[in-house]
């Protein structure tokens, strides 16, 4: 794997025994030797440390907090000017045709705006924000620093015993804490569904502070394949699978992400790349929609899966675009799009597994309830 | 004990092949959360896709080691797909098997030559 990037924490995993795997150009851990059940469930009773490094970390700074919120509002279908100094928000950048670009968490730092993107897309969106941006912003990509998530019902307790204030943080909440003696940036949010922090760090001090948190009680670490599953459960979108330039962000279920401000009659209405279509989806409903998809046997059905009305005949009305086994549901589970008028939960629908239809039901995401200090 | 190139193993038991797969494939699929077997009595081909294994990471098929007919599964593996990494060459055999010919054994590797050839 000579020829991939690696992380600040590439040592640390190697000597826990990782199985590292090629992910968006990184080598990345996709278990330990827990494995990815596992994994999963310690998530989900404990506390699970994930090397998230491989995320683009970027600042944008300029003269004001306004001229800073207003110019990426120009990139963002968010309300971001509205945003309170030490609080972060999930966006979305969209294209020209509406679809979705990529997806990632904006916080607000003083009059900075702190932004965290997928690995996969990170140069295409340094590149978006540099020319979609006007001179007077300046974007800067944080390659000195690493990202480390701690997620999981104890992550709070483990967090606060090396540093109070992570205790009185509030669900997306950034701050800086001092953690084993090394400063942080950290919010209280994270991709699996569980309460948790995600802590940008210093890549130098990265080692260190992964060791100190492992050596707490209830932590373990956790790979990519528990990553997906975890988040998968929790309803949430991978970009590239469930989520991309073809998808809106209403047929995506992301309308919740788009504030009232930016819609049809808000102040600030509009102003983001493809907003006509993006705001008509919203006005006449979209003509598919991403659901949950609970298949009613043992099988799982993973991405790709068409998706049909009925058990024998008919051309497709959907397809799944993540799936898998949910090992906190003990069964599979899966998401996908369908056609707008099956989309209402309850429905059945059949999925094709090596041939068979297999019968399966649009339920309401997520598939396990969010956990989240709100 | 057999081993075939596929990591699948086979034992004799009352004039029937018991086949399964090895520790070793066990441990590369990970997790099995679902398992798929053939009807008894369906008559197979060398090679065919007779068994489907999901695991948390992905989907995989176990051939026919050998021409034959299933002529009997484990049917407590469907309910209970984790059988197969608590103890694959044991209690988690996949089905039983008549064998049509029994030149298609001898590329078969024992033990030893199992060892070496996943080393």
């Amino acid at each position: 794997m000579s020829e991939l990037l690696k992380t600040p924490l590439f040592s640390l995993h190697e000597s826990l025994g990782a199985k590292m795997v090629p992910f968006a150009g990184y080598a990345m851990p996709v278990q330990y030797p827990m494995g990815v059940m596992q994994e999963h469930l310690h998530t989900r009773s404990g506390a699970g440390l994930f090397d998230v490094s491989h995320m683009g970390q970027v600042i944008l700074s300029g003269p004001s907090w306004e001229a800073v919120a207003l110019a990426f509002e120009a990139l963002v279908p968010m309300d971001v000017l509205g945003l309170a100094d030490g609080r972060q928000r999930y966006g979305l950048f969209t294209n020209e045709a509406g679809g979705i670009e990529d997806d990632l968490m904006f916080a607000r730092r003083g009059d900075t705006l702190f932004v965290v993107v997928n690995a996969a897309c990170k140069g295409a969106d340094m590149a978006r924000m540099r020319a979609g941006l006007p001179d007077e912003i300046t974007v800067e990509e944080l390659t000195d620093r690493a990202l480390i998530a701690l997620q999981g019902p104890g992550a709070a307790d483990a967090l606060a015993g090396l540093d109070a204030r992570a205790a009185d943080m509030r669900f997306m909440d950034v701050t800086d804490l001092t953690l084993g003696g090394h400063e942080v940036w950290a919010s209280r949010s994270g991709y699996t569904g569980e309460d948790g922090y995600e802590i940008s760090v210093a890549a130098q001090d990265a080692d260190a502070l992964a060791r100190t948190l492992l050596a707490l009680e209830g932590v373990a670490p956790i790979g990519l394949g528990a990553r997906d599953s975890l988040r998968l459960e929790a309803g949430l979108c991978l970009y590239g699978n469930d989520i991309d330039t073809r998808t809106d962000p209403v047929s995506a279920g992301l309308s919740w992400a788009i504030q009232k401000v930016r819609r049809r009659g808000g102040e600030r209405e509009g102003g983001f790349p493809g907003a006509a279509q993006v705001l008509e989806a919203f006005a006449n409903g979209p003509d598919q929609r991403r659901v949950g998809l609970k298949p009613e046997g043992r099988a799982p059905m993973r991405a790709g899966v068409e998706i049909f009305e009925t058990a024998e005949g008919g051309a497709p009305i959907g397809a799944v675009t993540s799936g898998g086994f949910g090992p906190t549901v003990e069964g599979p589970v899966a998401m996908g799009y369908v056609m707008a008028n099956h989309a209402v939960h309850g429905t059945q629908l059949f999925g094709e597994v090596r041939g068979k239809r297999l019968p399966v039901e649009v339920v309401k995401l997520p598939f396990v309830p969010a956990n989240f200090k709100r | 004990m057999k081993f075939t190139e596929e990591h699948e193993w086979l034992r004799e038991e009352d004039g029937v092949m018991v086949v399964g797969i090895t520790i070793h494939a066990a441990e590369q699929l990970g997790d099995v959360v679902f398992v798929e077997l053939p009807e008894e009595g369906t008559t197979v081909s060398k090679d065919d896709e007779v068994v489907v294994i999901e695991s948390v990471k992905a989907a995989s098929d176990i051939l026919a080691p050998v021409d034959g007919e299933i002529v009997e599964v484990n049917a407590a593996l469907t309910d209970n797909p984790a059988m197969v990494n608590d103890d694959p060459q044991g209690e988690a055999w996949f089905f039983k098997m008549s064998v049509s010919d029994a030149s298609q054994m001898d590329e078969f590797m024992d033990e030893a030559g199992y060892q070496k050839f996943i080393a």
